[in-house]
């Protein structure tokens, strides 16, 4: 019993499979947009890649840029055998091709789904990475005399002010590292000596932060310096003033803008997986409808097109049989003692022609 | 004596209206790309119309989008009337208003320059109202709880940060104003009384500036108050540090940025003006070769096509003489009028 079975007319085969000649063309665009989906969130990661810590996170995109390239080249051949296939004819050329074409598509299709799976899943790694990295940059903010980390505070600076953050989990990790230079550190003050000997790495810890955290939003020009300290200003409170600094921390900044990006692209890859199964589906029953069209012969009937010609059970069952047989044809055939040479008189009838008519005994008198 | 004469047969007229049909739908996109160009410049200045006295004028954009708009409808109503071309009983509907059709699009093309023109002059009005836009907007830096001014510490922190600014000619123009507010101001203190008592408008000045004025490619952490005492800041010296602070002043950065987007979309337009009075040729060229037919009747015959009649010095002669004629029409009637009158 075939698995969904439809009936095709000559015209209804024809306008399948100009359908599906449209729908491979749109689904090459589509796999162009994964491509580029693939590109745009490379170039994003590149570009903060200063304060990610090294994790295996680039595999993402590139799955993406690999999945939209294999997408278009697939589709773009099957765009060409649904254009051979309204003539039956040109499909002679592609029969062979075709149903390997189709299982090739069907485990790409996982492998589409895979990577919309991903997308969702890359969470955890970023978390991580960001973790480490938006630390390690704090702790060399101080270094722009250092070859390689000179750059390190203008990056942690802009990306403070680009996405209203503050420090790693907010503006408290300030204070646990030192942030300004030695070299303009008086160190014949006897305050800054104080400072320094107060904790045992002997660094100057104050409870300050850059500019970088200035909230724009204040009503009040900023305070970076003695934020604890409330006597220090006029008609300050530090437990209740929120809009001084920024109060998010940068590591949840950063995952929540590139969550945003990956559930876009997560639900563009989904879009697509659905988009290709049905385009395959299509290709598949163009695919039976014409070989069962070539079987019977006449090129204008009706024909049946299904998924499945038998039903899955025993379609697994047949296929499982094919790899058995696959692997036993290394064996030798012990029927005939393992001799290839003898003659095994065939058991199917012989085919004489479309009349099957057998030929007239020619007469032995000449 | 025709100007710049051209002999067409019907290939060539086939081949003339299809490219200028084809070069009429570029026109169209120019057209698109014209409208979008005057919406995007009128978006950018009300973007900082607080920071330019709300005194902006929006004449340039809003031409800009007309412009566009006629040019769309211009080059579509062309374009159909080249597709027509090639068929001899449609163009005919089209024959008698042809002439009238390309004087319009002579005026348009005219038009077009004129904008071109004002992109690149309107720089010079944009310059005074930023320079007063930007010293009031300063003024009321500290204003925060003022209701209609309470976003102007925010506009002007977030636009020197991306502009790379400070202040309006540069960062001292900062320690001519108060901007701190007189409520964080502790009126007890003597540091205070005494800073407020120093001048004559009784203003808190100080020689600090905002924390927006601060460069992040500074090597040491920013240093924003006592700016001009050395001996407050170790190793500092305030005359050789270049890396603090942003030094460009304001003004100059958004007159830069305003100006250069200007001078693109002026350039864009005589590109565009260009390309119109390329088609407008091509039109007239379509409309001269079909009304010269040899044999009227046969449509491949062959016939000329040219851009004037008449070379250009009887051209202008002509159409001074029936200007002179239409005005004097007028003047024949009313003294016939007034002969009438005194008649009966």
């Amino acid at each position: 019993m075939a698995v969904l079975r439809v009936k095709f007319t000559k015209t209804k085969r024809d306008k399948l499979a100009q359908v599906l000649w449209i729908l491979n063309w749109i689904s090459v665009v589509t796999g162009a947009i994964l491509f580029s989906l693939g590109l745009f969130l490379k170039v994003e990661i590149n570009k903060r890649v200063e304060v990610m810590a090294e994790r295996d996170i680039q595999y993402m995109p590139n799955m993406l840029i690999a999945v939209g390239l294999i997408a278009c080249a697939i589709n773009f051949l099957g765009g060409k055998i649904c254009y051979d296939c309204v003539d039956s004819t040109k499909f002679l050329r592609w029969k062979l091709i075709m149903l390997p074409y189709i299982i090739c598509t069907f485990f790409f299709t996982f492998c589409v789904l895979v990577g919309a799976l991903m997308c969702y899943s890359m969470r955890g790694e970023l978390e991580e990475s960001l973790n480490l990295g938006l630390t390690e940059a704090m702790k060399f903010y101080k270094d722009t005399d250092t070859p390689g980390r000179c750059f390190l505070k203008r990056t942690v600076d802009i990306l403070q002010i680009e996405f209203k953050c503050c420090g790693n989990s907010g503006y408290r990790d300030w204070f646990q590292m030192q942030w300004i230079s030695n070299r303009y550190l008086d160190m014949s003050q006897k305050e800054v000596v104080d400072r320094l000997r107060s904790n045992v790495e002997g660094k100057y810890l104050m409870d300050a932060a850059p500019f970088s955290c200035c909230n724009v939003n204040s009503p009040r020009p900023c305070i970076q310096k003695q934020i604890t300290n409330n006597s220090a200003h006029f008609n300050y409170e530090h437990q209740t003033e929120e809009l001084n600094l920024w109060m998010k921390g940068c590591r949840q900044a950063l995952l929540e803008h590139y969550n945003y990006i990956m559930q876009s692209i997560g639900l563009a890859v989904l879009i697509t997986w659905l988009f290709e199964l049905s385009v395959l589906t299509g290709v598949r029953y163009l695919q039976t409808s014409l070989e069962n069209v070539l079987r019977q012969g006449d090129p204008n009937s009706e024909s049946d097109g299904w998924l499945l010609e038998n039903s899955f059970i025993e379609t697994a069952r047949i296929n499982l049989n094919i790899i058995k047989s696959l692997g036993k044809s290394n064996q030798i055939d012990e029927a005939n003692n393992g001799d290839p040479n003898i003659n095994v008189p065939s058991t199917s009838k012989a085919h004489y022609g479309p009349d099957n008519v057998p030929p007239k005994q020619m007469s032995e008198s000449s | 004596m025709a100007l710049m004469v051209v002999k067409f047969d019907l290939k060539k007229r086939v081949k003339l209206a299809q490219t200028v049909w084809f070069m009429y739908w570029f026109a169209v996109m120019a057209g698109v790309l014209l409208f979008s160009m005057g919406l995007f410049f009128k978006i950018e200045l009300r973007k900082r119309s607080e920071l330019m006295d709300n005194n902006e004028s929006h004449f340039l954009p809003n031409l800009l989008i007309l412009m566009g708009l006629i040019a769309c409808a211009i080059n579509g109503v062309g374009g159909k009337i080249c597709y027509d071309s090639l068929d001899p009983s449609k163009f005919a509907k089209w024959k008698p208003m042809l002439k009238t059709f390309l004087v319009f699009c002579v005026g348009f093309n005219a038009l077009l320059l004129v904008t071109a023109l004002l992109c690149f002059l309107m720089r010079i009005p944009l310059q005074f109202t930023l320079a007063e836009g930007l010293k009031n907007g300063m003024k009321y830096y500290k204003d925060t709880d003022t209701p209609g001014r309470c976003y102007m510490k925010r506009t002007l922190d977030l636009m020197q940060m991306e502009f790379r600014c400070c202040g309006n000619d540069n960062y001292r123009d900062w320690f001519e104003i108060q901007w701190v507010s007189n409520r964080y101001l502790d009126f007890t203190a003597k540091e205070v009384k005494d800073r407020i008592g120093s001048n004559v408008d009784g203003q808190y000045l100080m020689d600090g500036v905002p924390f927006s004025c601060c460069n992040p490619g500074s090597p040491r952490p920013c240093i924003q108050i006592q700016m001009t005492n050395n001996s407050a800041h170790y190793s500092y010296d305030h005359y050789t540090e270049e890396l603090n602070i942003w030094r460009r002043g304001c003004r100059d950065a958004l007159l830069s940025y305003y100006g250069g987007m200007m001078n693109t979309i002026g350039a864009l337009v005589v590109l565009i003006t260009m390309l119109e009075v390329a088609v407008t040729i091509g039109l007239q060229y379509i409309d001269s070769s079909l009304s010269t037919l040899v044999n009227p009747e046969d449509p491949e015959s062959e016939s000329e096509g040219w851009v004037l009649e008449k070379t250009v010095k009887e051209t202008f002669t002509d159409i001074m003489a029936k200007m002179k004629s239409l005005t004097k029409g007028g003047k024949v009637e009313e003294s016939s009028e007034a002969a009438v009158e005194t008649v009966s």
